[in-house]
């Protein structure tokens, strides 16, 4: 039995190679709250990132307004507008504010939506019991390139 | 679009009725840091919400305190006693609620309301425990609670409650789950402010157990603390552990001053 699983193991490790270039949530370099490389060497999808802003785990609306998202109701305001968020921020800045927002500002009550360590009583989810094994983070990392590209389309 | 921006508490008063006069606007108690004015939740919501606590008639939740007036009278048991056998008239316990949760003097322990209600069934009648969010106990907690109605709320944070007070307040400003949200966080750093379609308050007790038009039933403090660790992607505690008895106490606690305003409704 474990011999099979192991050799399923290695089979995984080497269909790995395309996605080689993702950068592991332990892994991820910031300057100054930045993060100058993509988490995946590939482009963020915009459209995919204005979706994420509405739902799931992204659900970035539930704290900031974005008057380019009037399709979405219950706009929270704990956060700041982003409108224009894209004049303020890099693109690097941007990445490193949807990864840990703690690396930009410290103690804020933005959730770190790439990182996956040093949690309280991390839970399952929301079923209010305990996490089993590693956490997922919030977004993937080419979940979290979406986003940054959908920021980077706020200008004013 | 068009954003209900939401500022901070209404200016409505509350006045059950047409006689109880509720407190729902105070001074922060003196151990509060960083707020200088309490308020009770009902001045979060809206004016439908709010109308409903106006007169028990439209109150929800007094579909089940009725029900706990029958159980109150009610022998069950082995010892062949109901709770009016021992106290008498339920107002006997006017004032009572308005101190709780308080510690024991002779067990140490700290005691909030469910567990006095199930040691004299369990000790005094010879009855089997309530669960702790069911309806039976949180109608008999709202009918002990609602005898203070109108009372400020007072509980003691000193002497034996001290070191169950400073455990609750460790807690209330620990960041948990995997979202990191504290206590505070939501409802001392952003109390007024709309979190998706929630309009969120300071989360005071002082109406509990409370109506939820959501759950359509009387909700306990610990299931409210429940949900609100859950949001947060946490591990929770359970209903009547010792870190929510704890946590209950220094909730409570915040809202020294505000009226018990039992059974409140919320959305
Ligand atoms: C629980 C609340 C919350 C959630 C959820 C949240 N944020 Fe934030 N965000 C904040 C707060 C508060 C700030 C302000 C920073 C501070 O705390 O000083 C902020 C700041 C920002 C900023 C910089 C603000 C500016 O324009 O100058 C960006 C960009 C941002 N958030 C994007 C996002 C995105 C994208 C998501 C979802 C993937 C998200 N946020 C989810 C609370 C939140
Ligand atoms: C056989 C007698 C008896 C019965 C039946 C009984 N109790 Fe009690 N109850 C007591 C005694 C004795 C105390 C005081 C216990 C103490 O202080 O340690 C008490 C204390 C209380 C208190 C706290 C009052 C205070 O001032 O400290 C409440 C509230 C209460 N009971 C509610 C109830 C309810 C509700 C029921 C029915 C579900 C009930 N009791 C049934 C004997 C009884
Ligand atoms: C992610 C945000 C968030 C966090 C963290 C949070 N809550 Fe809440 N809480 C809410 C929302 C939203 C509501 C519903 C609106 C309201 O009443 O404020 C609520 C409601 C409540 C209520 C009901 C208030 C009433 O008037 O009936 C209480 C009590 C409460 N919370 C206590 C707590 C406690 C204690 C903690 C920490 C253990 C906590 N909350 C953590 C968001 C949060």
């Amino acid at each position: 039995m474990t011999r099979i699983w192991l050799a399923a193991a290695a089979l995984t490790a080497a269909a790995m190679p395309l996605q080689a270039e993702t950068v592991a949530p332990t892994d991820v370099a910031y300057t100054d709250g930045a993060v100058e490389m993509s988490l995946t060497g590939m482009a963020g999808d915009p459209a995919s990132g204005r979706e994420i802003m509405n739902k799931g785990a992204g659900n970035c609306i539930a704290c900031h307004q974005v008057t380019d998202l009037p399709e979405y109701a219950f706009q929270g305001n704990v956060g700041p507008s982003l409108d224009g968020a894209a004049d303020r921020w890099s693109e690097a800045d941007l990445r490193g504010i949807v990864s840990n927002a703690k690396e930009m500002f410290p103690d804020t009550v933005m959730p770190s939506f790439y990182r996956t360590t040093g949690f309280t009583r991390p839970g399952n989810a929301y079923t209010g019991k305990a996490a089993e094994g590693d956490l997922d983070p919030l977004l993937t990392a080419q979940q979290v390139e979406d986003v940054v590209a959908y920021l980077l389309t706020l200008t004013e | 679009g068009t954003l209900p921006l939401a500022a901070g508490p209404d200016d409505d008063q509350l006045v059950i009725n047409g006689e109880t006069e509720i407190i729902t606007e105070a001074a922060a108690p003196a151990h509060m840091e960083y707020v200088d004015t309490i308020y009770s939740g009902w001045r979060f919501r809206t004016d439908e919400t709010q109308a409903l606590e106006l007169d028990d008639f439209d109150n929800p939740g007094m579909l089940t305190v009725d029900a706990a007036i029958e159980a109150y009278n009610t022998v069950e048991g082995s010892a062949g006693e109901s709770c009016a056998s021992c106290h008498g008239d339920v107002d006997s316990f006017a004032g009572f609620a308005a101190t709780m949760p308080k510690v024991n003097e002779d067990t140490g322990k700290l005691m909030v309301m469910e567990d006095i209600v199930n040691t004299c069934r369990t000790e005094q009648m010879g009855a089997e425990a309530w669960k702790w969010s069911g309806d039976d106990m949180q109608g008999m907690v709202a009918l002990i609670n609602l005898q203070s109605r109108g009372e400020p709320v007072n509980v003691a944070i000193d002497g034996a409650a001290a070191p169950f007070w400073e455990q609750g307040k460790e807690i209330y400003y620990t960041r948990y789950g995997q979202l990191e949200l504290s206590c505070a966080n939501c409802h001392e750093d952003n109390y007024g402010n709309m979190i998706r379609a929630d309009h969120l308050s300071q989360g005071q007790i002082n109406g509990f157990p409370t109506y939820r038009l959501k759950q359509a039933k009387l909700i306990s403090v610990h299931n409210r603390f429940r949900g609100c660790i859950r949001d947060t992607r946490a591990e929770t505690f359970a209903e009547g552990s010792d870190e929510f008895r704890a946590l209950e106490l220094y909730v409570r606690s915040r809202g020294n001053g505000l009226s018990v305003e039992t059974p409140a409704v919320r959305q």
